[in-house]
């Protein structure tokens, strides 16, 4: 059974061929983008005289270097506030063994269960009437509440099964509640902070819905966006946006990349259940 | 898991309040910790939840009762009038089905298809650990980046007629989007690609906990592919399969992304969700009341299957 067999080779190359099929439409897409714009052959032939020009073309017409900077701020800013504002909760939901504490972490768990849809059109009138729309930084106070929720169901959950003993020292040698969170919980909640980064950096950098509503007619844009708008423009001509496709998945594929082994371990530990 | 062995403590402390000093560490234990986590540590995620989540949820559900018109503050009540308008109109009832049919599409195929990839990958294949990453990569692209990929590989000169062309299946070609019969499959279909991987790396997790020992022993003693994976594997997978289902469940049921790059809902109504219709109802139609509305029953949808799910997750880890 532990041995490579003839029957795990077959296997290993059916588990190839089927992630060939699964990336033939990167494939076409990468191929794509490297034609000329007047280049007749078909899509599924490889590219004869690969050429940059459309990849310059999405950059300047797309403006997708704006929006590259738009999208990395709002993802920064975005999931240090939740991360920040859902494990100060989780300290004492976690913790307090009070009435109170259970009841409001089960309002905060309220949250799982409703859509945005629900809030969507009622806080679009009052952003609207705050004057915040067509500004990334309502995103991020968006963010930070849509998200609060799920992290603090998170951080919550992994902190219970946290051992008291390192606060109680704490506690004796004299910190205070805010030293103990800085110094001795935060530092404990390390691999659950992965995960909740995670989730959120894909979620925030991602999303298109509420930033398509807040964004719309401003100058500053989100990637998703901005790709919309992009693609609404250029509609036919699919050597142009296929490179700004490319270039707006390639950040977020080389973060992957790199750092693959810790982001699916964060991903898969936290999630499992 | 980890978090049973935290609750009885946590229990056995509660009912020993108040019964003089003293007694055992549990007890003295308590009111010193919950010195130690004061409750305003909370006031920061509570406040922005309140004004992003809770209170907009609570006045879209009084909204959903109103011809609310999202301009002005003042709205009648108009009682059920907008669901009974919902009912009654073909293309709402439609999302609603829609809706419905990817949710249950979804969450069979791409689950189905996440588990035979995890069960393919969790081998002794040398390839192993490069699957699981370029297996996972969809996952993590922009919805909007693929809808417009699939949007033009499923195009009647895309490549996918071209691929079909190619091994001799042409007569399969289709206008793969622009049939009303088969573009929700096709949109199904693009959710699944993308987020196969996605259930496959949760499954891959749960794998982890199957005792290999167990599985050779049943294999000496003759028990065939199926009934090992029904007996030793399953049940170590229960709590993935929850999590898998529920994850995908709930995003089949608000899948807007895909839908208003690839098709906007169209041709005619056939592909529209309850989303996408919200969505131009609010803010197209400036129909706000009925937008509202149609949100609250979305939330029903979900409220009611992610609580049957969570409730399922409990009951399995009590069990465990």
């Amino acid at each position: 059974m532990n041995r490579y067999r003839l029957r795990t080779f077959a296997l290993e190359l059916l588990m190839i061929g089927a992630a060939l099929l699964f990336f033939f439409p990167v494939y076409v897409l990468v191929n794509l983008s490297l034609k000329k714009p007047g280049d007749q052959s078909s899509p599924l032939a490889p590219v004869t005289d690969p050429t940059l020009e459309n990849y310059g073309g999405a950059w300047v017409r797309g403006g997708l270097a704006g929006a590259l900077a738009n999208s990395a701020a709002v993802t920064v800013c975005s999931v240090v506030l939740i991360v920040l504002v859902s494990a100060l909760a989780a300290y004492p939901l976690a913790r307090a063994t009070r009435a109170w504490s259970r009841v409001t972490f089960y309002v905060f768990m309220i949250g799982l269960l409703l859509p945005m849809q629900l809030a969507m059109i009622p806080l679009y009138t009052t952003m609207r009437d705050l004057g915040l729309l067509g500004s990334v930084w309502a995103l991020v106070v968006y963010y930070a509440g849509l998200q609060v929720p799920f992290s603090v169901f998170l951080y919550v959950a992994f902190l219970r099964a946290v051992p008291l003993e390192y606060e109680e020292a704490a506690a004796i040698d004299g910190a205070g509640p805010f030293g103990t969170f800085v110094r001795v919980v935060f530092p404990l909640l390390r691999p659950i902070t992965g995960t909740v980064v995670i989730l959120n950096v894909l979620h925030v950098w991602n999303d298109f819905l509420t930033p398509l509503l807040y964004l719309a007619g401003s100058d500053q844009q989100t990637l998703p966006v901005s790709l919309f708008g992009f693609v609404g423009q250029y509609v036919s001509q699919w050597n142009l946006v296929f490179a700004g496709l490319v270039i707006s998945i390639a950040p977020i594929l080389l973060v992957y990349f790199a750092m693959q082994r810790s982001i699916i371990k964060g991903f898969a530990s936290g999630l499992k259940g | 898991m980890v978090r049973n062995a935290v609750t009885p403590a946590v229990e056995a402390a509660a009912p020993a309040e108040g019964a003089g000093p003293g007694r055992t560490r549990q007890v003295r234990r308590r009111p010193s910790h919950a010195r130690r986590a004061p409750w305003f540590f909370v006031v920061p995620a509570a406040l922005f939840y309140a004004f992003i989540v809770l209170w907009p949820s609570l006045q879209g559900a009084r909204y959903a009762f109103t011809n609310w018109d999202g301009l002005s503050r003042a709205s009648e009540f108009v009682g059920v009038d907008q669901f009974v308008r919902l009912f009654d109109d073909p293309a709402a009832t439609g999302a609603i089905w829609h809706t419905l049919l990817i949710a249950a599409g979804v969450t069979i195929i791409q689950n189905l298809i996440g588990l035979l990839l995890a069960l393919g990958v969790h081998t002794r294949i040398k390839s192993r650990n490069v699957l699981r990453v370029l297996l996972f990569a969809p996952a993590i692209i922009t919805p909007v980046a693929t809808g417009y990929l699939w949007q033009y590989l499923l195009a009647p000169d895309g490549a996918v007629n071209g691929l079909l062309e190619l091994v001799g299946l042409g007569a399969w070609r289709q206008n793969w989007l622009g049939d009303p019969a088969i573009a929700l499959w096709c949109i199904v279909g693009v959710v699944v690609w993308q987020f196969a991987g996605y259930s496959m790396v949760i499954f891959l997790a749960g794998l982890q906990g199957v005792p290999e020992a167990v599985l050779e022993a049943s294999t000496i003693d003759g028990a065939g592919r199926f009934r090992r994976f029904w007996h030793i594997i399953r049940p170590e997978l229960a709590p993935a399969i929850t999590i898998n289902l529920m994850l995908s469940i709930i995003g089949g049921l608000k899948l807007f992304d895909q839908v208003w790059v690839m098709t906007q809902g169209g041709p005619g109504n056939a592909t529209d969700t309850m989303s996408t219709l919200i969505y131009k109802n609010a803010f197209q139609f400036n129909d706000f009341g009925y937008g509202v509305a149609m949100a609250l029953v979305l939330t029903l949808f979900v409220a009611v299957l992610s609580g049957a799910q969570y409730k399922a997750l409990g009951r399995q880890k009590g069990a465990s």
